[in-house]
């Protein structure tokens, strides 16, 4: 019983990150009729986001000791983070919380290239076949991979959760859990349910589920379609952006963080259900809890390799036996 | 692709086809092809292509992107998966050379019969749905593939570590007589496939591959799959079965793939995972689109630039490109070379995504189509000057 | 080469809402049959189950001796049964002697044959077959223009080349002139006629009563899913049931 809770635990802070992503590119497909292949990229970019304001936080400034010396009998040099020199304690707490302050960098910045990328690129493949639109998205994907590539270099870059949430919540009766990714739990929860009452209780979100189910429609209506599109590219880089922010202290982020959980995050929509919003969630939290418990020893010893395979073989079933996914409306994406 | 010809249509100009294609005209494509492909060694050599090595990449990624163009560019159907055929083609070769010896007919033949029966498998399963779902189901099965073969299929595949032959390996026919225990080079009959003997295997390999997808695009059974490109309604209500058609080509395709991968293992006996890898996948559809997706040369010209490019890009280092432009002032030379920079030696992927999105963005139909606008402009310009001279003759309308 | 079409008790609704209830059809060999009725009256669902693309929840529809029902539309083409849309389907992007060869080989190789070596432009059959009936539709001189630049008109010719050339024993027409200018309407008209002449038997779903009357020789009356009458055209002018129908017979 306990290994089971414990799986669960497992895999929702990793299905919350699917979630995430995967929300943000069906309400792309459902709106805009596009298929973004750079929406891991997104992920990826706000997970660079957490990394440099680390970095940047933590430029330090070094002091040589004029007291202590090293083992050699040259002065010790003393770096401190700048940000800590000039404002001491403050300072220490800003960079020990640099992933949650990272949030606050990243709506801009996730808003601005959202729109830019919607403005300067997307908008041009509305009316082009789906097929054009994977193509070019997934070149842009691989450009901005490489542009953090050349920055950040290959390897993977560890980031930390604040100290006070760094240790494991014990629930007793072996149920360990870390706090951090409890918070991640949370905190996507907390994101799915903004973007949710959004979409659900403003007028401008009545006019984007108006169009998901018929854009022509809407069109027809005089209302502005584009500046709302633009909008929406927007608000799913954001929510994308901000998964990615909160994902660094659970996975160190590397340039191809993007593309793993892209591919993952489409097998989420379409099982799901392409266009459907609560699908996306649901089938995010489903494929985390089932990949969790697919890497458990006692599955892994009877199947092995399950857990490296078990969400595509999930989705090729539900692709198979219900085509349009498990909330999936008629006439999305048929062709 | 479909808006090359979506395009507005000038009434004076009726829209036609594809030039002609006669059997003679084709033989005559075959004959040009033939020479071009012998004589490589001698033509790549000024444009600082020629070595064995960059010379049989060519060759082998030229029969990957023929047999992608086959599906993707017949019938439309974008398979995000290849590479798990090329990389099954590949172990299969190796296991080949481990278990029968160095010959590499068996690999060859058994690398393009893995290829064939992996893509039914997955192309049953996969052809149930079209467009994007089409895409993310191969794409989901080969990551499948790449996924297995790092883990579990590690006794098979060697994992992380790559499929290689032993001296050990059984080897059964490879002849171990008299203390001798042969090379670990794959053979033809005693015909070591090194240098430029591998690259002719592989030039010769590319030749048949490229009449047979000629035969296909000239016969019924190409028709009926550049059908289901165009109309699968009309198709069905034709009487005709849209899935093995589709399922066929999917076939085809895989089996070249397979064949490219064995033929990878011909020129250098060893197999890893990554050529399962998404990348991979991703690479083989950017040949065929900036080829030319649907033309039959265009998939190969895509091979061989991409290739080219890549051995050009990924050689150059920031010393060469101060070098090169060392005639430039400082002030300039250090930011241009700065942001070349980002391009070449490891930037060559960067590159790569560039490209990537210019042509679909501007040339989505490859380098064929930019090579067919610019010989219609200059028709056009040719039949102006005519026009011009003999414009006293033509009656006013 | 002409078939009979017998639609026996058919019975289709969808949740709710009857579509069809109690449809009977007899269409005769060799006659140009008319499904006429105002918007709603349930000719797409019936049509629909013709095709093999609804299955009625009672009843028979027999094709000759065959029954069409639980057939895919590729079967139902190749037992004899070809069908024309509203909006023309076709090859857009091939030529149009490429779009009447397509069906030629449907007609010779069956519903899927791989057949990769041959030449397609060295088949002299089945060239001269598709030239032929380019021809008779009016659209030989364009054989190598790519069909999506043809007009309405010219692509609804090709659509019917293409079901000709298969040499139906059926062929079902819906609404062959919607969204087609006057001209092309009689156009349209005038090439259906000669096409009748073959012999062959052909159900028309029509709207525009211009069309129904200059073609038909018997139609049938739809509305709420029932045939409410049957008879020749000048019979079916004149009936009070229709007239209601149609709203105070405001197309007639």
């Amino acid at each position: 019983m306990e290994a089971i809770i414990l799986q669960i635990l497992n895999g929702l802070d990793k299905g919350g990150a699917y979630a995430l992503i995967a929300l943000g590119l069906t309400l792309i497909f459902g709106t805009l009729g596009v298929v973004n292949f750079a929406h891991g990229a997104l992920f990826m970019l706000g997970a660079f986001v957490a990394v440099t304001l680390n970095h940047v936080m933590t430029l330090e400034k070094v002091v040589l000791s004029e007291t202590e010396t090293t083992a050699w009998g040259t002065p010790l040099e003393i770096r401190t983070p700048y940000i800590e020199d000039w404002f001491g304690e403050t300072g220490a707490f800003l960079v020990d919380y640099s992933v949650p302050f990272a949030l606050i960098v990243a709506v801009p910045f996730m808003l601005m290239v959202g729109i830019a990328m919607e403005r300067g690129l997307i908008r041009y493949f509305y009316k082009r076949p789906h097929a054009e639109q994977i193509l070019v998205t997934f070149g842009l994907a691989i450009v901005l991979g490489e542009i953090i590539k050349k920055f950040y270099g290959a390897n993977p870059i560890p980031q930390s959760a604040p100290e006070a949430f760094a240790g494991s919540i014990d629930f007793g009766s072996g149920i360990v859990y870390p706090y951090w990714r409890l918070v991640y739990l949370f905190f996507s929860l907390a994101v799915i349910g903004a973007v949710m009452a959004f979409l659900q209780f403003t007028t401008f979100g009545m006019v984007v589920r108006a169009g998901m189910q018929d854009r022509e429609t809407v069109g027809l209506m005089g209302i502005n379609i584009t500046r709302r599109f633009t909008i929406v590219f927007g608000l799913a880089a954001v929510v994308a952006g901000l998964a990615g922010v909160m994902y660094t202290p659970i996975l160190p982020p590397d340039y191809h963080m993007g593309m793993d959980f892209l591919v993952l995050s489409f097998v989420v929509v379409v099982v799901g259900g392409m266009g459907s919003l609560g699908g996306a969630v649901a089938a995010g939290f489903l494929l985390g809890i089932l990949q969790s418990f697919a890497s458990m020893q006692e599955v892994t010893s009877i199947l092995p390799g399950i857990d490296q395979i078990i969400i595509y073989l999930v989705a090729v079933v539900i692709l198979l036996v219900r085509p349009r996914g498990l909330l999936g409306r008629k006439g999305v994406f048929e062709d | 692709m479909s808006t090359a010809t979506a395009a507005p249509v000038s009434k004076a100009i009726p829209q036609v086809g594809e030039p002609k294609a006669t059997s003679k005209g084709d033989l005559m494509t075959l004959a040009i092809f033939i020479a071009v492909v012998l004589t490589a060694p001698i033509w790549a050599i000024p444009i600082g292509a020629g070595y064995p090595d960059l010379l049989q990449k060519f060759a082998i990624f030229g029969v990957f992107a023929i047999g992608f163009n086959i599906l993707f560019g017949l019938t439309g159907y974008l398979s995000f998966g290849h590479a798990a055929f090329l990389g099954g083609g590949s172990y299969i070769a190796v296991w080949s050379f481990k278990l029968l010896g160095m010959n590499i007919l068996p690999a060859v033949l058994f690398g393009t019969l893995f290829g064939g029966l992996f893509a039914l498998a997955i192309g049953f399963v996969a052809l149930r749905r079209s467009g994007i779902y089409f895409s993310i189901l191969t794409l989901a099965f080969a990551q499948m593939s790449y996924n297995l073969a790092y883990s579990v299929l590690t006794p098979v595949t060697n994992g992380e570590t790559g499929l290689r032959v032993l001296r050990d390996d059984p080897r059964i026919f490879d002849d171990k007589s008299g203390g001798y225990d042969g090379t670990l080079i794959g053979n033809l009959f005693g015909l070591e496939m090194t240098g430029y003997t591998a690259f002719y295997f592989c030039a010769s390999v590319l030749i048949i591959a490229f009449y047979i997808s000629q035969r296909i695009f000239r016969s019924p059974f190409g028709l009926m799959l550049r059908a289901i490109k165009n109309n699968q309604t009309r198709m069905k209500f034709t009487g005709l079965n849209t899935r093995p058609y589709a399922l066929t080509a999917f076939v085809i395709s895989g089996m070249y793939a397979g064949l490219a991968g064995s033929l990878m293992a011909v020129t250098d006996p060893l197999a890893g995972a990554e050529r399962m890898q998404w990348t991979a996948s991703g690479e083989v559809v950017l040949m065929t689109i900036l080829g030319g997706t649907g033309t039959l040369l265009g998939p190969i010209l895509g091979a061989v630039s991409i290739k080219y490019f890549e051995n050009i890009f990924s050689a150059y280092n920031k010393s060469q490109l101060l070098d090169t432009f060392s005639f430039l002032p400082d002030s300039i030379a250090e930011p241009l070379v700065s942001v070349l920079g980002l391009f070449v030696g490891e930037g060559w992927h960067l590159t790569l995504g560039v490209l990537f999105m210019l042509i679909v963005i501007y040339l989505p139909g490859g380098l064929m189509e930019g090579a067919r606008r610019v010989s219609a402009m200059l028709r056009k310009r040719k039949a102006e000057k005519t026009d011009a001279s003999s414009g006293q003759t033509t009656p006013a309308e | 080469m002409s078939g009979t079409l017998k639609v026996t008790d058919v019975n289709k609704s969808f949740g709710g809402l009857k579509a069809l209830s109690e449809v009977n059809l007899n269409i005769e060999s060799g006659t140009v049959h008319a499904i006429i009725g105002p918007n709603g009256a349930g000719k797409s669902t019936l049509l629909n189950v013709l095709i093999g693309k609804l299955e009625p929840d009672t009843g028979t529809v027999m094709f000759n001796d065959i029954s069409l029902l639980g057939m895919t539309p590729h079967e139902i083409n190749q037992v004899g049964v070809s069908r024309v849309f509203q909006t023309p389907e076709i090859f857009g992007e091939m030529t149009l002697l490429e779009n009447v060869t397509i069906p030629c080989y449907a007609k010779r190789d069956g519903s899927f044959k791989i057949n990769p070596w041959p030449r397609v432009d060295e088949d002299e059959d089945v060239q001269s077959k598709a030239m032929a009936l380019l021809e008779d539709v009016g659209l030989a001189d364009k054989k190598d223009v790519i069909a999506n630049s043809l007009s309405r008109g010219d692509k609804r010719r090709l659509e019917l080349a293409m079901c000709l050339v298969q040499e139906p024993e059926l062929l079902l027409l819906d609404e062959p002139t919607a969204g087609m200018s006057r001209a092309d309407t009689n156009n349209t008209i005038e090439l259906l006629k000669k096409i009748s002449a073959r012999g062959l038997t052909m159900v028309v779903i029509e709207h525009d009563m211009h069309v129904v009357f200059s073609l038909a020789e018997k139609s049938t009356v739809l509305a709420q899913g029932t045939p409410i009458v049957e008879g020749k055209p000048d019979e079916i002018k004149g009936d009070p049931k229709v007239q209601e129908a149609y709203l105070g017979g405001a197309h007639l």
